[in-house]
């Protein structure tokens, strides 16, 4: 049993079956992509993971719970964060507040009226937050506003908000999309990292092939809402059927 | 100290010395000479002054905090006039009973419309909130005229039951007082020299409430519950996927403000006990977003000046008519004296509106942070002069 077990799932958009019994596994402590041409159904997947889409029918169980049917900030209690393709952070307020603001939701939960406490008394969630920050080196970035930080910055800023909860999944959404070139190695190395030191499971949706074969264990490739092959990165290289996916029936 | 960092007290403090020294500093005109019409140092006024001020600073943790834009708050304000008028009714003139229940009611007002009204955001949020307020407005005017006096409004009459104080008798009136030992309207004036000061119960008590209300404001913005919501306002899609509902967050904004509003339409009722529907018009409720942007939303101290800005105007530029302007411009030249007084005069008495908008207008065009952010950049240029100082360009947190 994976820790994230999706059966049969199925989702239609009028006249459009963008996901069509779908059933994935991802194991734990593994990094497990999922890969496919556009349209394939990737996003409309994470999207319905995530909380953000209910699908037609189907199960999702993350740790032996149903995640289908529950919002977004309670599914991110249960122990899944996400990132976003272009990074979402807290643009307005400065680079610490945007990791505090984490903490605060892995202790509190997802309300409360602490109004009267002052931030500046919160010595361990400041303390959590700086040392994230220092992992990801990023700590005299502290008092910075979020906005003026640069697009990689941004990107391990918002790295280091789903980090900092500890998450017992880490769902990324096309990590390096529209980067340069270094900035896709960076991240590389970022995820790399991430996965060696705190061993989080992660699931990846990814265009990049260079990205996919240089982080994931295990592979999912979609196509046209339906899973085609899972399999490992060195079998799924040479796999025809994933050739005529990429590449149409035509040319085969 | 109170649990405040040392810039927060020391604004804390400035604020408390403002307003206790009030009847001295806005009165700084000799009475009798031509300026004195500029004076602002009568009670009517200062009450005002201050009490706004409340309004404006619970509207800035709704607004300045969240991005909510209510455009219903003057709903509360009548909701707490009403509430405070009845209390002088059935109980008795005390202002404490009737401020408290004015916050109370206020604050259940507030959660009913808050939480129909945040189930959207933006436009269609401020939407939302006009339409339950201009609903109060219609059905304190119409339908509920039993509970709210309709179109006469509410204020306390003989035959009143009073249960502490006891029926007044035909022809005796009542002035809203504290535990009766003071009377709210109970003035003490200070001659020197020329000048007058008028030290009254009424602005004194307002103006302690109004500290109060300033301190709470800035330990909720200095909280996490604060920083919360500054996050929703900046990203609510980061603040799902980071396992905090929104939802509550606003609902608990949108009902303390609320009862910020309720109160200063409590203290509005002990400053002149009655009540009447037009303080929920839609344009009272208009006005408060004005004092909040003009004085710099999101700020701790732009919407107290605002609040003073605008009422100010009300109060003093309004009182300027032909006369006044003829008195000024005596010394002028006849052809000319009338061209400058017929060029001035759609500015002033009954078109001070027209200068306020100008004003407004060239705020939010050239300082989008409102007033605060003039005051700031008039500190930082002042700053450039010392050489020392030039380095710190740090970003200030707002205050």
């Amino acid at each position: 049993m994976g820790i994230l077990e999706v059966k049969g799932i199925n989702k239609r958009f009028g006249g459009l079956q963008a996901l069509g019994d779908v059933n994935l596994s991802v194991e734990e402590n593994t990094t497990h992509a999922i890969i496919g041409p556009n349209g394939a159904g990737k996003s409309t997947l994470l999207n319905v993971l995530v909380g953000k889409l209910i699908p037609d029918s189907g199960s999702v169980m993350f740790d032996g719970q149903s995640v289908l049917g529950r919002k977004p900030h309670e599914i991110n209690q249960m122990g899944i964060s996400r990132v976003f393709q272009t990074p979402e952070i807290f643009s307005d307020l400065s680079v610490l507040e945007n990791v505090m603001i984490p903490c605060f939701a892995k202790r509190d939960g997802s309300f409360r009226m602490h109004a009267i406490e002052s931030v500046f008394a919160e010595k361990g969630i400041k303390a959590q937050a700086e040392a994230i920050l220092d992992d990801v080196n990023m700590l005299e970035k502290e008092h910075m506003i979020a906005s003026s930080l640069s697009r990689g910055d941004k990107r391990r800023l918002e790295m280091a908000m789903c980090l900092v909860q500890d998450p017992r999944l880490l769902l990324l959404d096309e990590p390096t999309a529209g980067m340069a070139r270094a900035d896709t190695e960076n991240t590389i190395n970022l995820l790399k990292e991430i996965r060696q030191k705190r061993g989080i499971t992660m699931a990846i949706i990814e265009h990049d092939m260079n990205v996919v074969f240089s982080l994931a264990e295990r592979i999912t490739v979609l196509a046209q809402g339906t899973p085609l092959v899972e399999d490992t990165p060195d079998n799924i290289k040479g796999h025809p059927k994933v050739r005529e996916a990429y590449l149409g029936e035509a040319q085969v | 100290m109170l649990g405040l960092e040392k810039k927060d007290f020391r604004l804390l403090l400035i604020v408390v010395a403002l307003t206790m020294l009030a009847p001295f500093i806005l009165n700084p005109f000799p009475e009798g000479s031509d300026m004195a019409q500029f004076n602002a140092g009568y009670p009517d006024l200062m009450q005002r002054f201050v009490i706004f001020g409340i309004l404006a600073i619970g509207f800035n943790i709704l607004f300045g905090l969240t991005g909510y834009l209510s455009f219903g708050h003057a709903a509360f304000l009548g909701v707490g006039s009403y509430a405070a008028v009845w209390m002088f009714k059935l109980l008795s003139m005390n202002v404490v009973p009737a401020i408290l229940l004015s916050v109370i009611i206020a604050g259940v007002f507030a959660l009913i419309i808050g939480y129909v009204s945040l189930r959207r955001s933006g436009i269609y949020f401020s939407i939302l909130t006009l339409a339950f307020a201009q609903m109060s407005y219609a059905l304190a005017y119409s339908v509920l005229t039993p509970l709210t006096g309709g179109e006469t409004g509410l204020q306390p009459k003989p035959g009143d039951p009073r249960i502490l104080d006891g029926a007044l008798a035909p022809g005796e009136t009542a002035t809203p007082g504290f535990f009766g030992l003071f009377d709210m309207r109970d003035s003490l004036e200070l001659s020197v020299g020329g000048w007058v000061f008028t030290f009254n119960v009424g602005y004194y008590f307002a103006a302690v409430i109004m500290i109060i209300a300033f301190y709470i404001s800035i330990r909720i913005f200095r909280s996490p519950f604060g920083m919360m919501l500054r996050a929703i306002k900046s990203n609510q899609t980061r603040m799902s996927y980071t396992g905090l509902n929104a939802r509550p967050y606003t609902l608990a904004a949108f009902v303390i403000s609320g009862m910020y509003a309720g109160l200063a339409g409590g203290l509005l009722v002990s400053m002149d006990p009655q009540a009447g529907a037009e303080r929920m018009f839609w344009t009272a409720s208009g006005e408060i977003v004005l004092m909040t942007i003009l004085g710099g939303a999101g700020t701790l101290i732009g919407p107290v000046l605002g609040a003073g800005f605008i009422k100010y105007f009300e109060n003093i530029v309004s009182k300027i008519n032909k006369t006044t302007l003829e008195g000024w411009f005596y010394w002028m030249p006849d052809g000319i004296e009338d061209v400058v007084i017929t060029i001035i005069y759609p500015f002033v008495g009954k078109g001070w509106h027209l200068t306020l908008g100008l004003l407004f207008m060239l705020v939010v065009i050239f300082l989008p942070g409102g007033l605060v952010e003039g005051g700031q950049r008039i500190a930082a240029a002042l700053k450039r002069k010392k050489p020392d100082d030039a380095k710190s360009s740090a970003t200030e947190p707002a205050e």
